[in-house]
């Protein structure tokens, strides 16, 4: 009893052991807030990864694709369709596309993953809808300065919204007011006049140039240079009346990050986001055909929405368009092509299961078959290994407190040095002293990890309050959803982390105290009594 | 009185006790063949100079250090040998001391303090089944003493007497049946220690008390029935109560 007693007291009365309980508490907390955030970051990342690539992808080890997607989600079915919810075909190819950025003039290009898609399907195996411009507000500083220009509730469909469709009119009508500035240029307007398949160069001339002046066609012979493409629509009579405003038949979604850029508002300093091509507009989308040997094919392509999924890789350079357009361009509509199906299960733990049985019931060789995470894998266990590293870190900050509690116990001893004395006279036991002292970590490293746990699961829980007065002290952001990507600082709290990080403690704790304890234990009591 | 002590079997007796101490490499020998024995209910004073080893002499006794040589022998048996568990457990049952310092544990109020030896003879179930009688043990033994108006003070808030009383409370609680006092005077102005000499003289012959005491205050001493004279580790003169 009077272990306790005594344990009970001492840690009442000494202040120091304070410095211990607060090691204690710093260490807990800070484990705790930092693997919260670093768990709702994977997690949000591993979201993010996810999103454009579905639970299992099979993909074709040729560009051109293989034959024939209803056989092979046909097979697919076959060998494991009591475990897929959903599937879609993709074409997924390397190409680029071209714009011209409405400040400047300039013509841009850039290369980028075009997959040919079924948006409906596309948002059967994956969170497209979440992601596409048009199908969500516009909130800046928790305003909502733009409602959802679509209902969530409407099929994903390649057609215009009402105000795209307007601005495309708008555009195009006063764009054809203009006669063409320069002569040169229509020389190098553009079309792909030995491009193999038909739809390109047509497409272009039948949409754009409603009325075919030979200079055009001409044009259209002659080009060879995508940057100056646009110009083949400025070659319009100015006839408001017969401007053809109708979308192309290629239509896309664009990644955010490849139209627009992060610009700094002169009037109030601000960053914001400028967009050099809105839906409405039309981009030239250049790849290859699926012949032998590919050759290269240009598509002009109508602007539907863009999309963000806060995975800047995809972000910046996946390019959405509709399947039958992309077969049409390169080649592969007629043996109806596709190089990669997305499939969606309803359980994402049958996966093994599922690719063991796709593996059989394909030829060999013919595709490979993926969980989005092999085809992630090394970005997955990269973050892993951060965790890990940053625990091992950490647990070492705990351990570093942990001496902190040997040195202050050992203090604390030397200090209590004479009542080991007269606990020993009064009969005390070796082991009796020797608890007092481990019950003095234990119950130092208890009080610590509580208060550690609950400092830890408050700054957790008000992170993003806390991130708000630390940037309203500092004056700049400390976190800034514009690289992050993220509105507030994901966080996920597993409550068998914050056990294990507070037993971890508490036996730390509990280590560091078995040398102190043992040295009082083994006082001897005369030497003891006589301490001065 | 003596007559009647010398037909008694005595109660405790260190024989020929030898001990030494090293300091850093030098052996000092501190006791060289000191024997004391004390019969039930005797008062004995041990008078010697600053290192003469009478506190050595009373620890030994006490079981709180063990003798390099020779034997203390209580009611026959002798328990110098005993080891470690049986040692503390006759601490805690048979001896009780009492120190120039006091020594009373800071962190505890007066209460607790002499509530302390009783805890520690109890585990923790034992005690919160005897919770009660423990309490009212110490508060018994804190109204002998008279300290019932100090008991929640803490014995930094006690005066040098009113600590040795709590003390001696503390070494009584646990109805030990010898008393082992290290100067218990020796902090004490000469009126507040006459109080704890008449209290321990009281407590001889109303409870029959042996009491063992070290002083090299030869008034204090000559108060006891019986004092003995250390010097140099050897027992000198054995000297009677007639000077009480």
């Amino acid at each position: 009893m009077y272990k306790l007693l005594l344990c009970v007291r001492y840690l009442r009365t000494k202040y120091i052991a304070l410095a211990c309980i607060i090691s204690v508490m710093l260490g807990v907390a800070t484990m705790i807030v930092v693997n919260s955030v670093m768990a709702g970051f994977t997690t949000e990342m591993r979201d993010r990864l996810h999103n454009f690539i579905a639970d299992i992808v099979i993909e074709s080890r040729s560009m051109s694709g293989v034959e024939n997607a209803r056989a092979q989600m046909e097979i697919v079915e076959g060998a494991a369709g009591q475990y897929i919810a959903a599937m879609t075909p993709t074409i997924e190819i390397p190409g680029m596309i071209s714009f011209r950025d409405p400040y400047t003039g300039e013509s841009y290009t850039s290369a980028v993953q075009i997959q040919g898609i079924d948006p409906e399907g596309k948002s059967s195996v994956g969170p497209l809808r979440d992601y596409l411009d048009s199908f969500n507000p516009v909130i800046e500083d928790g305003v909502v300065i733009r409602k959802a220009l679509r209902s969530r509730e409407t099929p994903v469909t390649w057609e215009l919204t009402p105000e795209a469709a307007e601005y495309r009119k708008a555009v195009l009508e006063q764009r054809s007011l203009y006669l063409p500035e320069e002569p040169s240029v229509d020389e190098m307007v553009p079309a792909a006049a030995d491009a193999t398949n038909e739809t390109a160069a047509p497409e272009f001339d039948s949409e754009s140039a409603a009325n075919e002046t030979p200079a055009a066609e001409d044009a259209v012979i002659k080009d060879g240079i995508i940057q100056d493409s646009f110009l083949n629509e400025l070659p319009e009579p100015p006839i408001e009346s017969t401007v053809r405003t109708d979308p192309f038949p290629a239509r896309i979604f664009l990644g955010e990050g490849l139209v627009s850029f992060q610009a700094k508002n002169p009037e109030t300093g601000n960053l914001a986001k400028v967009m050099m091509v809105t839906p409405g507009d039309d981009v030239i989308v250049s790849t290859v055909t699926a012949g032998r040997p590919p050759e290269p094919v240009r598509i002009n392509a109508t602007v539907v929405d863009s999309f963000r999924s806060g995975m800047n890789e995809y972000d910046t350079s996946i390019v959405l368009m509709n399947i039958n357009e992309l077969q049409k361009s390169r080649g592969m509509h007629l043996d109806n092509s596709i190089t990669s199906i997305h499939i969606k299960l309803k359980d994402y733990a049958d996966a093994p299961k599922v690719i063991a049985a796709l593996e059989r019931a394909f030829p060999p060789g013919q595709v490979s078959i993926k969980t989005w995470e092999e085809k992630q894998g090394l970005l997955l266990s990269a973050v892993e290994v951060e965790t890990a590293i940053l625990n091992v870190l950490l647990f070492l900050i705990i351990t570093v407190a942990g001496f902190g509690i040997l040195a202050i116990f050992y203090m604390i001893v030397v200090e209590k040095t004479r009542d080991i004395g007269i606990l020993k006279s009064l009969g005390a036991s070796s082991n009796g002293v020797m608890s007092i002292f481990l019950s003095y970590g234990l119950g130092l490293g208890i009080v610590g990890s509580l208060a550690g746990v609950a400092i830890g699961l408050l700054f957790v829980r008000y992170i993003n309050q806390i991130e708000d007065g630390l940037s309203w002290i500092t004056g700049r952001k400390v976190f800034d959803e514009k690289i992050y990507y993220f509105f507030e600082i994901p966080t996920s709290v597993s409550p068998m982390m914050v056990i294990a990080v507070a037993f971890g403690a508490i036996s730390i704790a509990v280590l560091a105290s078995i040398l102190p304890a043992r040295r009082a234990a083994r006082l001897h009591p005369v030497r003891a009594l006589r301490f001065e | 009185m003596a007559e009647t002590l010398k037909m008694n079997r005595p109660l405790i007796s260190a024989e020929a006790i030898t001990k030494s101490y090293f300091r850093g490499e030098h052996k000092v020998p501190v006791l060289q063949g000191a024997g004391l024995t004390a019969h039930r209910g005797e008062f004995i004073s041990v008078i010697g100079q600053s290192g003469s080893g009478k506190s050595t002499l009373l620890h030994v006794m006490g079981l709180l250090d063990s003798p390099d040589v020779g034997e203390v022998i209580l009611d026959g048996n002798r328990i110098d040998n005993l080891n470690q568990a049986a040692r503390d457990q006759l601490r805690n049952h048979v001896f009780g001391f009492i120190f120039q310092f006091y020594h009373l544990l800071p962190e505890l109020s007066l209460l607790e303090n002499v509530m302390t030896p009783l805890m520690i003879r109890h585990s923790i179930l034992g005690y919160w089944r005897h919770r009660k009688e423990i309490r009212e043990a110490a508060m018994s033994m804190i109204q002998q003493v008279g300290l019932e108006h100090r008991i929640k003070h803490r014995p930094s808030e006690l005066s040098g007497g009113e600590m040795q009383r709590g003390a001696i409370a503390r070494a009584l609680v646990g109805r030990p049946e010898i008393l082992l006092a290290d100067e218990p005077t020796g902090n004490l102005d000469s009126s507040t220690g006459g109080g704890i000499m008449d209290l321990l003289k009281s407590l001889n012959e109303n409870q029959q008390l042996t009491i063992v005491m070290v002083t090299h205050d030869e008034s204090i001493a000559a108060q006891a029935h019986r004092t003995v004279r250390l010097a140099q580790g050897r027992i000198q003169t054995v000297g009677r109560e007639d000077a009480a």
